[in-house]
């Protein structure tokens, strides 16, 4: 299951760390460390911190079963490109 | 945005049934044929990329994966949706035709295209001495394989771990390598490190993060040269100042190369600063005509920016690769009256001796400094950088969070030094002192934005690169 962090728009609140501790870490204060490809049985908890994220930073890889779905541009996690830090 | 019906259908037929290559299949390649899905092209794709590998993300090569908590394999990008492509991947584009619409891959074959998106990025600089760069133990860190093989290395134990050149890159090898517990030395050209990307101040900063983590930094040298032993292993690195180094892995870290060479002759506007488009993504062609059929995006992209005096810009940032393939992707499928232009505020960050350093803005525009919250010693602060009276660039160590509301004052061209005090201000932040970047003609290496003047083929600003 692969998963890749905006960082620029993370801003270190821990939740995701916190809800799927064996995907997410935090190193230092503020710095994320993530497994850019977790085990599988993460999912739950990985879409657990998806959702938590406050900044929406975390894009998960659709499921095969979503893939087949085409899904809507905004009921994608972490699509927007906006700009920046933000 | 309401659909626009074309008055001649050209574009409805583009989208329906029309060809779209993308070369180079990565961060870029990756997200703009995403969103040319999402905005319904359906017709053909092709998606040609030079390395064997489906799209991944590179950030992870000097952090986790150094680290050893993730796997230089596995860091393949995951997907926003399915692009339904024709994947030619291990093969790379080594021309263009651009009266015939036509790309040329390396194995004789040719892929014609109504649009195309160059998303080519760049290339690890090499160690100049061919024969030196070729000693096993010598490794530059651009791609998963670069990855798989330090990765190897460091496994194996090394004695001790030469890095050439703190840019960001660099900086974030010694900190994994230090984390890991291996003698590090640092030779780099400059004064500090990072000092070609974020000025003298804050490069001094990160040289006293360096020392302290217990990497033997040597800053204002040279390596002139690598010494391998009779079984052609890299076993010493010399230096200007007349020391030597014994080392059994080298990575050289010495910034980044445009991929525009297989673009000679083409026409288009290539060069070694990257390939200049106008706002909209287009590209120019070397007459300064922008193309109509061809834009571009990601690293290898240098386009001029409404906040920063419309200099070209070159990005090596994963947020300028995404925003600017969406923008690109966007405007190849819209009318001219519905594009939009790539007015993404530069920004990145870095992790690094367990500190998060952000940027927003280009600090190398900054000519002065001003510490807005925390302090320098403490590694703990924002500062913001000023240009002719205003605030053009802002970085922190360990203070995230205010970034937005300084990217907000970038993009409102806000007075610089900002009339308004701040929570956590010290005494340092009192007054304003020069950024102190190296001058800009004087070599050094590792920028990881670069300005190159108003016009395409301007080039009076750029920083040159070291020749070591
Ligand atoms: C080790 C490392 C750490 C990084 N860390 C950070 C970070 O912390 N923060 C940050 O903001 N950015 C970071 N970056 C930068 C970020 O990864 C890049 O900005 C991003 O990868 C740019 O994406 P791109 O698609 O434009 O170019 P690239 O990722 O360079 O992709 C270009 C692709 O095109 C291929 N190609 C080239 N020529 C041809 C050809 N003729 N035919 C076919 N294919 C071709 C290349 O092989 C490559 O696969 C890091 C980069 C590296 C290497
Ligand atoms: S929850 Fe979101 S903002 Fe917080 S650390 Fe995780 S990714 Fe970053």
């Amino acid at each position: 299951m692969r998963l890749v962090v905006d960082l620029n728009r993370c801003q270190g609140y821990a939740q995701c760390a916190f809800l799927a501790p064996d995907v997410f870490a935090m190193h230092g204060d503020e710095s994320l460390l993530y497994n850019p490809e977790a085990a599988a049985e993460q999912r739950e908890n990985v879409e657990r911190a998806v959702a938590a994220c406050p900044v929406g930073a975390i894009l998960l890889e659709l499921t095969d079963e979503d893939m087949k779905h085409v899904p809507t541009p905004d009921a994608v996690a972490g699509a927007a490109g906006s700009g920046g830090a933000r | 945005m309401t659909a626009q019906r074309s008055r001649d259908g050209a574009l409805e037929h583009l989208k329906r049934e029309g060809r779209i290559v993308v070369v180079g299949a990565s961060l870029a390649g990756l997200r703009a044929a995403e969103t040319m899905r999402e905005k319904g092209f359906a017709g053909s794709l092709t998606m040609i990329g030079d390395e064997p590998y489906e799209p991944y993300d590179r950030p992870p090569l000097s952090k986790q994966v150094l680290l050893g908590n993730a796997v230089a394999q596995h860091t393949a990008l995951p997907r926003r949706r399915a692009i339904d492509a024709d994947w030619r991947l291990g093969v790379p584009a080594t021309g263009l035709d651009m009266a015939a619409r036509r790309v040329r891959l390396g194995n004789g074959d040719e892929v014609e295209y109504d649009r195309l998106l160059i998303a080519t990025g760049v290339r690890a600089r090499p160690w100049p001495n061919e024969e030196e760069g070729a000693l096993q133990g010598v490794f530059v860190l651009r791609t998963r394989d670069d990855g798989e093989g330090l990765q190897r290395a460091l496994a194996a134990g090394p004695r001790r771990v030469l890095v050439i050149g703190a840019g960001f890159t660099g900086s974030e090898i010694a900190s994994a390598c230090r984390e890991r517990g291996f003698d590090v030395t640092v030779a780099e050209r400059g004064s500090a490190p990072l000092v070609g990307a974020l000025g003298g101040v804050i490069g001094e900063v990160a040289a006293e993060m360096h020392r302290e983590n217990g990497v033997d930094l040597r800053t204002g040298v040279m390596v002139t040269r690598l010494e391998g032993d009779p079984a052609g292993r890299v076993r010493a690195a010399h230096l200007s100042d007349g020391s030597t180094i014994e080392a059994d892995v080298v990575v050289v870290s010495l910034g980044a190369q445009r991929n525009t060479e297989w673009l000679t002759g083409s026409g288009l506007g290539a060069g070694p600063r990257g390939i200049a488009c106008d706002a909209g993504c287009r590209a120019f062609d070397i007459r300064g005509i922008v193309t109509d059929d061809i834009y571009v995006a990601g690293d290898v992209a240098r386009s001029p920016h409404a906040l920063f005096g419309y200099q070209f810009l070159s990005l090596e940032h994963w947020g300028n690769a995404v925003a600017q393939a969406d923008t690109a992707a966007h405007n190849m499928l819209s009318e001219s009256a519905d594009r939009r232009p790539h007015l993404w505020v530069p920004a990145f960050w870095s992790s690094q001796f367990g500190v998060n350093i952000k940027s927003v803005g280009v600090p190398p525009m900054g000519t002065e400094l001003l510490v807005m919250q925390g302090s320098l010693t403490e590694r703990r602060f924002v500062a913001v950088y000023g240009y002719q009276g205003r605030v053009i660039a802002a970085v922190t160590f360990d203070n995230c969070r205010w970034l937005p509301f300084y990217e907000h004052q970038i993009e409102t061209t806000a007075p610089f030094p900002p009339p308004f005090t701040t929570v956590d201000r010290r005494p340092e932040g009192n007054k304003p002192v020069p950024a102190d970047f190296p001058d800009p003609s004087i070599p050094s290496h590792g920028p990881t934005i670069t300005l190159s003047g108003y016009s395409p083929a301007d080039r009076k600003m750029t920083f040159t690169p070291a020749r070591h």
